[in-house]
C-alpha cells in the first residue's frame, strides 16, 4: 500500500460472467501521480478490472473509489464528471473511423467540454506533435494510418484534455519492438508532462519495467503480488517469477490439450 | 422428458420477455435523448443526408416501376367489367396509402438499417463505443438520437417523393401504353385523391423511419463476437425492421381507417 492519498482504490471487487468468476476480490490502491502496471496472463481479469474502474462494466460487489468518490452505482451524470478527468488508450486505439485524425484527438474537447472547433483543432495539432506526428496526418482518416501511428493518435487523444488519470490497455500489443519502445517512451513522457496518475495493463514485461513505478500481478481474478520494478526481479513468489521469465513449468498451468 | 419440454418453453419465454424488456429500455432511452439537449446537429444533418438524399435513387426507381405495374394490373383487372376509368383512382390511392410508404420503407430498411447496424456494430466490437464513454460522451445521445431523428423526419419526405414518382409511373404507362387521355387521367387523379390518403401515408412513413433507425441502432449496439457478430446484427436489423414495418402498417391503417 502507498503512503500517499489514493487516487484510485479498489476494495474486494468481484465480477462474474455466467458461471465464470473473473474478478475474485481485487484489492489495489494507486497513489496520486503514481504509475502502476497490472500484469497477468490472458483471461486473468486485467481488462475486466480496467472496465470496472471506467464504469464500462458494473462489479457484482466491492468498492471502487476515484479521488475518494465511490463510483460503483454512481449516476450517469456523476460518472461523466469523473470520466472528464480520465484519458484512455485502448488496445486497438479505438479511433472513430468517420472523422479525421485531428477530430479524434479533439473529440473530448469538442463533445465533452463543448470547446469551439478551431481552438480544439489547435490543441489537437499540438498534442499530435507531442507524440511525434506532423501536420501531414492531421486531416487524414484513421484508416490511412499504420498501427503505430494509430496508437500514437490514440495516445494524443488520451492526453488531449490534460487528464488527472490515464489508463493504458496493452499499449504495445501488436507493435514491432522498436515502435513498442517508442510508445513506452511516449507514455512515460506524456504521463510526466501532464503529471497524471497512470494505470496500465499489459503482459509485456519490457513495457511494464519501463512504465511502472509499481507492478501488480493479477492471477485468477486476485492481485497476488504488488511491488516495485526492482523488487519484481528478486521476488520469491513462484507465480510472478514464472510469469516474468515466461517459463512453461511452474504453478501457473495453461489449459492446453496434449499434442 | 416432460420436464425438459417445460424448461424449454420457459427458456423461450424468458428470452422473449428479456429481449422485449431490453428493446423497450433502449427505445425509451433513445427517444429521451432525441428530445433532450445537447443535440449533435452535425451528426443529425449527416444522417439526414445518408438516409434521405442517398436513398432517393432507390426510392425513385422503386416507386416508378411500382406505379407502372400497378396501372397495368389494374387496367387488366378492371377491363374485365368495363371499369378502366378506375385506374387513375386505384393507382393514386394504392400508391399514397400503401405502396409508397410500405415499398419505400422496405427498400430503405434494406439500405439504411443494414448500414446502421454494420457501422454501430463495428464500433462496438472495436471498442469505439467504450471510447465514447471514456470521452464523457453518451453513446445513446451521440449515435442513436441523431439516427432516430433523421429516420423519423426523412422517411416522410422520401415517401412524398415516392408518391409523386409512383403516380407519374402509373400516368406514364396509362397514357403511353394503355391509351388514356393525359389531361383526363391527371384530372381524375387530382379529383379522387384526398388529403387523408397522403397524410396517412406520411404518418406511416414517419413510424417506419423510426423503426428502421431503431432496429439498425439496437442490433448494432448489441452486436457481439467480431465480424460474425456484426454480420448477424446486420441481418437481424433488416429482418426485424421489415417485419415491424408490416406489423406497424396494419396498426396505423386500422387507426386511420378503422375496421
Amino acid at each position: 500500500m502507498m503512503d500517499v492519498t489514493s487516487k484510485i482504490a479498489l476494495t474486494d471487487v468481484h465480477k462474474h460472467f455466467g458461471p465464470k468468476q473473473v474478478l475474485n476480490g481485487i484489492d489495489l490502491e494507486i497513489g496520486a501521480g503514481e504509475s502502476v502496471v497490472i500484469i497477468g496472463g490472458s483471461g486473468s481479469g486485467k481488462s475486466v478490472t480496467l472496465k470496472c474502474i471506467l464504469g464500462l462494466l458494473t462489479p457484482d460487489r466491492g468498492s471502487i473509489r476515484v479521488d475518494g468518490q465511490e463510483t460503483v452505482g454512481m449516476s450517469v451524470g456523476d460518472r461523466e464528471a469523473v470520466l472528464s478527468k480520465v484519458g484512455m488508450l485502448f488496445q486497438g486505439a479505438a479511433l472513430f473511423d468517420s472523422i479525421p485524425v485531428w477530430e479524434n484527438v479533439a473529440f473530448g474537447l469538442i463533445a465533452g467540454q463543448r470547446m469551439a472547433r478551431p481552438a480544439a483543432r489547435d490543441i489537437a495539432v499540438e498534442k499530435l506533435a507531442q507524440v511525434g506526428l506532423g501536420s501531414e496526418v492531421v486531416d487524414l482518416s484513421p484508416a490511412e494510418l499504420s498501427g503505430g501511428m494509430r496508437k500514437r493518435v490514440g495516445l494524443a487523444r488520451a492526453i488531449a484534455t490534460n487528464p488527472d488519470i490515464i489508463f493504458f490497455d496493452e499499449p504495445t500489443t501488436g507493435l514491432d519492438p522498436i515502435m513498442g519502445e517508442v510508445i513506452n517512451d511516449l507514455i512515460v513522457e506524456c504521463v510526466k508532462e501532464v503529471g497524471a496518475t497512470a494505470l496500465t495493463i499489459t503482459h509485456d514485461m519490457d513495457s511494464a519495467r519501463k512504465i511502472a513505478d509499481r507492478i501488480a500481478m493479477i492471477y485468477k481474478g486476485k492481485i497476488i503480488w504488488v511491488g516495485s520494478v526492482s523488487e519484481i526481479e528478486e521476488t520469491a513468489n513462484e507465480y510472478v517469477a514464472q510469469f516474468i521469465h515466461g517459463r512453461v513449468d511452474g504453478p501457473i498451468q495453461m489449459d492446453l490439450r496434449a499434442l | 422428458m416432460q420436464f425438459n419440454i417445460l424448461a424449454l418453453i420457459g427458456r423461450v419465454f424468458l428470452a422473449f420477455f428479456g429481449a422485449t424488456g431490453r428493446l423497450s429500455i433502449f427505445t425509451a432511452s433513445g427517444v429521451r435523448h432525441s428530445f433532450s439537449p445537447p443535440w449533435y446537429f452535425r451528426h443529425i444533418l449527416r444522417q439526414m443526408l445518408s438516409i434521405g438524399y442517398y436513398s432517393l435513387p432507390v426510392i425513385g426507381l422503386t416507386a416508378f416501376f411500382t406505379g407502372a405495374v400497378l396501372a397495368l394490373q389494374i387496367y387488366i383487372g378492371s377491363s374485365r367489367f368495363n371499369a378502366e376509368s378506375a385506374v387513375a383512382l386505384i393507382v393514386v390511392i394504392g400508391i399514397t396509402r400503401e405502396l409508397g410508404p410500405v415499398i419505400g420503407g422496405l427498400m430503405v430498411a434494406g439500405r439504411v438499417s443494414a448500414a446502421m447496424a454494420a457501422e454501430i456494430g463495428t464500433m462496438r466490437v472495436t471498442e469505439q463505443i467504450d471510447a465514447l464513454v471514456t470521452l464523457s460522451t453518451n453513446p445513446q445521445k451521440y449515435l442513436v438520437a441523431p439516427r432516430l431523428i433523421a429516420g423519423t423526419t426523412m422517411l416522410p419526405l422520401l415517401v412524398l417523393v415516392a408518391d409523386i414518382i409512383g403516380v407519374f409511373g402509373g400516368y406514364a404507362v396509362s397514357t403511353e401504353k394503355l391509351g388514356f387521355n393525359p389531361g383526363l387521367y391527371l384530372k381524375r387523379t387530382i379529383d379522387f385523391v384526398q388529403t387523408e390518403d397522403v397524410v396517412s401515408g406520411l404518418v406511416k412513413a414517419a413510424v417506419f423511419g423510426f423503426l428502421i433507425a431503431l432496429m439498425g441502432c439496437y442490433h448494432g449496439f448489441n452486436s457481439r463476437g467480431g465480424a460474425q457478430g456484426v454480420g448477424r446484427a446486420t441481418t437481424n436489423a433488416v429482418v426485424s425492421a421489415s417485419i415491424l414495418i408490416l406489423v406497424a402498417n396494419y396498426i396505423v391503417t386500422t387507426i386511420f381507417f378503422g375496421a
